[in-house]
């Protein structure tokens, strides 16, 4: 199961424990890192790895460190050679043949085409015009050596149905998540979290300290904030509910080329 | 939590599906901001000279956007002050029908979008018929585009009684009929002054109220995913409830068998309960062991049928055609079968509704058929049960979903037949002529070799003193199989006997010998299913094309070349290299006594 850290990825988490219980989770959690998540991020994957004894698995690609491959001097590449490719490798690494990932169709126009069982050839390729019928629920789940299935089996939740879920089953998730008053810059027109000492300021750019809190979380370079004052589950479940932007407005990747970027990404192979 | 719709937009090309659905949410003023402007700068550029292109919020692939059409299903989703939506936006176009019906599959009513200017299409039929195949019983009749029609009273009227004479035909009970136009926002979220002859709901209060409960379902059903084991000490069943609730307690029977065990303990995923229901993931304990795995479904107070023959109403979705004979994987809830398509008894004409005689089904026809299974599986009639009367076909090369159908009845042949018991064994037979009945199967190019092969290891298996029996290709269709042709149907069939006869020959204790092209995987798959795996040796006489044509000792590759056969395997038609075979021979390079000597090796494992 892939794990991202994120509340979408807990709830995931949460509904595998509950789906083999009594038994144990009976595959391992991967999560891939590009090494410039937020340092909350990684303290919590830790945490909650050591108090559920499951197994975590962390994969880097080293080759892109090696060749200094970072979210401010790099853009798209970046996202391509420490996500996507990262995440090719790990999967060959390993020879999964399929993966769990928490990806919902409401997120964004190409994931709201893409099936429950989504199918990808020996090079991690999406197919999006040529998809299997996927009928009620009787899943095809047969596959050649090589290929391999992304399944998304929470596709059809919606944000509100996830922190929803999260307040009702109380389960944990990234204190990120709440508003709290941290040292923020702004930039062009993105509210960005200097996490740590490797976040360079533009001229003229001074952290200030503000009241933010985090709708989606990923790499603190690439995740914008908004200001709020939500620092409970209930205000920000009050907040989704009336936010006039959609959640991926906060994510500085999705804009990188046009309406049509997350598709061309997952054709590429990233989740 | 608000009540849940699930429903779907369909109908023919053109009839303003996506616009239907963008300017509900946009009137119902449901977009984000982000979106909202997206949507403003995407449509400058648009075919819409500027106008807003509601369809945009929905066709998300960039083939789509290009094209100007829908592809495939997208799912959105809502919520007003009196239900949450879930709506899947499908396409029109004829041929990505199998899109429209994944969608359809999912929904509780469908939205039949009908062009008032253009009147009832081909596609309004199909889609009509494929949402009743595929479960849905609400419908919503949308005439779209009044404003081209000058928002016509007496033309709606017309159309409207074109609709009753759909609906009585294809038996669609529930439905209503409203005029509406998407791109004028007339009677979609609010009422129009332009159709002050309509005093009924506008679609979205429609869709707000109507009643889609369906009748519930026989008794409690729970196909069992898989077992849950975390100890010796406990044992589970997990799956989730398809009908019905358990009571700890309670007297539930195991099928296939009838089995019969009390409840111990009931789980609601990781809560304990006294009491289960429908739809809730459940793990059940008994209170003695029964041998249950995943496939098996535990029920109580509701009747199934259990069976490896039945006849079911399908959609074919597959770009190859389908013929009787053909073999496939068939899944139905958690149950996964070899099965055949046995005889197709007709299809369904999407215009007029008839029933036409057919020898082969094209993609996106409608197709009542025979299939059977190679082991039985428990099932029930679709309108009964939809969990256990639902199934797909899979194609055992390309692995793709070629067909979604729903049991219409159970066939008998499997309860007047029953397999006699016989008390001389095959066992017994094999003993008393002191060997292990094999079944060799040659297969390759034609001119590759397997006769003169064959022929040659049978030479040696005589003079060993063993009990043999030589099959050739050619020699069968002069005989038993003179009634067959070399359409595909009956190759398939041709193969499907030879591998018949060669089980009975190996039930007769005798070592059978087999010199066929026998081009495809899944035929010699299903005939190491006839035979048993463990007496099938499949042997690959691999000499390569050319060196095959060169000999062409029939005279047949030349023919072929000059197109006098068609279809020619490895000329006009592929040789499906086998993937595991236990020996692979190659005569191109070396002699047949050495080939010979080669096998004979090969074997010894399997015949002792």
């Amino acid at each position: 199961m892939l794990y991202s850290i994120g509340k979408d990825s807990s709830v995931m988490l949460h509904l595998a424990l509950k789906a083999f219980y009594p038994e144990p989770v009976p595959f391992p959690f991967l999560h891939v890192n590009t090494t410039w998540k937020f340092r909350e991020m990684i303290e919590f994957r830790d945490r909650r790895a050591r108090e559920l004894g499951i197994e975590m698995i962390e994969y880097i690609n080293e080759e892109g460190i090696k060749q200094g491959i970072n979210p401010f001097d790099h853009g798209a590449a970046y996202t391509d050679i420490m996500k996507t490719q990262a995440l090719k490798q790990a999967l060959d690494k390993y020879g999964f043949t399929a993966a769990f990932g928490g990806g919902r169709r409401d997120e964004e126009k190409s994931r709201a085409k893409e099936r429950i069982f989504s199918f990808r050839n020996a090079e991690h390729a999406w197919d999006p015009k040529n998809q299997r019928p996927e009928m009620w629920k009787c899943y095809n789940t047969e596959i050649r050596k090589g290929e391999s299935i992304r399944v998304f089996p929470i596709s059809n939740w919606t944000e509100s149905d996830i922190w929803q879920y999260i307040r009702r089953e109380d389960i944990p998730i990234v204190p990120l998540y709440y508003a709290a008053v941290r040292p923020v810059v702004e930039r062009d027109g993105n509210i960005i979290l200097v996490d740590d000492d490797r976040m360079k300021l533009l001229p003229g750019e001074e952290p200030v300290m503000k009241k933010v809190r985090f709708r989606t979380l990923g790499c603190y370079p690439l995740s914008g904030g908004v200001e709020s004052d939500a620092d409970t589950l209930d205000a920000i479940i009050e907040e989704t509910l009336s936010a006039a932007e959609s959640e991926r407005t906060s994510r500085v990747i999705d804009k990188d080329s046009g309406s049509a970027s997350m598709e061309k990404r997952k054709r590429e192979g990233y989740f | 939590m608000k009540e849940l719709l699930k429903f779907i937009t369909c109908g023919s090309v053109d009839d303003g599906k996506s616009t239907l659905i963008g300017r509900m949410l946009y009137d119902a003023k449901l977009l984000f901001a982000d979106q909202k402007q997206a949507l403003v700068l995407d449509s400058k550029i648009g075919s819409r000279g500027g106008e807003i292109d509601y369809s945009l919020l929905l066709d998300g692939l960039a083939a789509e956007r290009e094209q100007g059409i829908t592809i495939d299903v997208a799912y959105r989703y809502f919520t007003t002050k009196r239900r949450s939506f879930i709506v899947a936006d499908t396409p029109g176009h004829e041929e990505y029908t199998r899109n429209m019906a994944v969608g359809a599959s999912f929904a509780d009513l469908a939205v039949i979008l009908v062009d008032s200017s253009k009147g009832i299409q081909i596609q309004t039929r199909r889609h009509a018929r494929i949402c009743s195949l595929m479960g849905i019983r609400h419908f919503v009749f949308a005439l779209n585009k009044m404003d081209l029609i000058d928002y016509d009273a007496d033309r709606f009227g017309e159309l409207k009684r074109h609709i009753d004479i759909l609906t009585a035909e294809t038996g669609l009970r529930n439905y209503k009929v409203i005029p509406v136009s998407a791109t004028e926002g007339d009677n979609i979220t609010t009422e129009s002054k332009k159709l002050p002859w309509y005093h009924g709901e506008t679609l979205l209060e429609w869709l707000e109220q109507v009643d889609v409960h369906m009748e519930e379902e026989e008794g409690f059903v729970l196909p069992v995913q898989r077992v849950c084991r975390p100890d010796s000490r406990f044992r589970g069943f997990a799956g989730q409830v398809e009908s019905g609730s358990i009571k700890t307690g309670d007297e539930i029977t195991v099928l296939p068998g009838e089995e019969r065990a009390r409840v111990s303990r009931l789980f609601w995923t990781d809560e304990e309960r006294s009491e289960v229901s429908e739809g809730m993931p459940v793990t059940v304990c008994l209170d003695r062991e029964i041998d249950i795995s995943r496939g098996s479904v535990l029920v109580s107070g509701a009747e199934m049928l259990t069976g490896n023959l039945f006849s079911a109403m399908m959609l074919w979705m597959d770009d190859n055609r389908l013929v009787e004979g053909k073999r496939f994987l068939l899944k139905l809830s958690t149950q996964k079968v070899p099965a055949t398509v046995m005889k197709i008894e007709y299809k369904i004409d999407v215009n007029t509704g008839d029933r036409v005689p057919a020898r082969e089904i094209r993609k996106n026809e409608i197709v009542r058929c025979e299939i059977s299974l190679t082991s039985p599986i428990v099932f029930d009639r679709f309108e009964n049960h939809r969990s256990m009367g639902g199934f797909i076909l899979i194609d055992r090369v390309t692995n793709t979903t070629s067909a979604c159908g729903t049991v219409s009845r159970k066939l008998g042949r499997s309860e007047n037949i029953i397999r006699q018991d016989l008390d001389v064994t095959r066992e017994m037979r094999a003993a008393s002529l002191d060997q292990k009945p094999l079944t060799i199967w040659f297969t390759g190019l034609s001119g590759a070799g397997k006769s003169t092969l064959a022929n040659a290891v049978e030479k040696q298996l005589a003079a060993r003193g063993m009990h043999t029996m030589l099959l050739d290709g050619d020699n069968i269709r002069l005989g038993i199989n003179n009634n067959l042709g070399f359409t595909e149907a009956d190759r398939i069939e041709n193969i499907r006997r030879v591998g018949e006869v060669a089980k009975l020959m190996n039930d007769a204790g005798l070592i059978t010998l087999t010199a066929l092209i026998s081009p495809y995987r899944s035929d010699r798959r299903r005939v190491r299913e006839i035979v048993g795996d463990g007496s099938f040796v499949e042997v690959y006489v691999s000499t390569p094309l050319e060196e095959c044509e060169k000999r062409d000792a029939k005279g047949l590759y030349r023919k072929a070349r000059k197109g006098e056969i068609s279809e020619f395997t490895g000329i006009g038609s592929p040789y499906e290299v086998p993937e595991n075979p236990e020996i692979t021979i190659d005569t191109s390079t070396c002699s047949i006594d050495e080939a010979t000597d080669i096998l004979m090796r090969e074997l010894e494992q399997f015949l002792r």
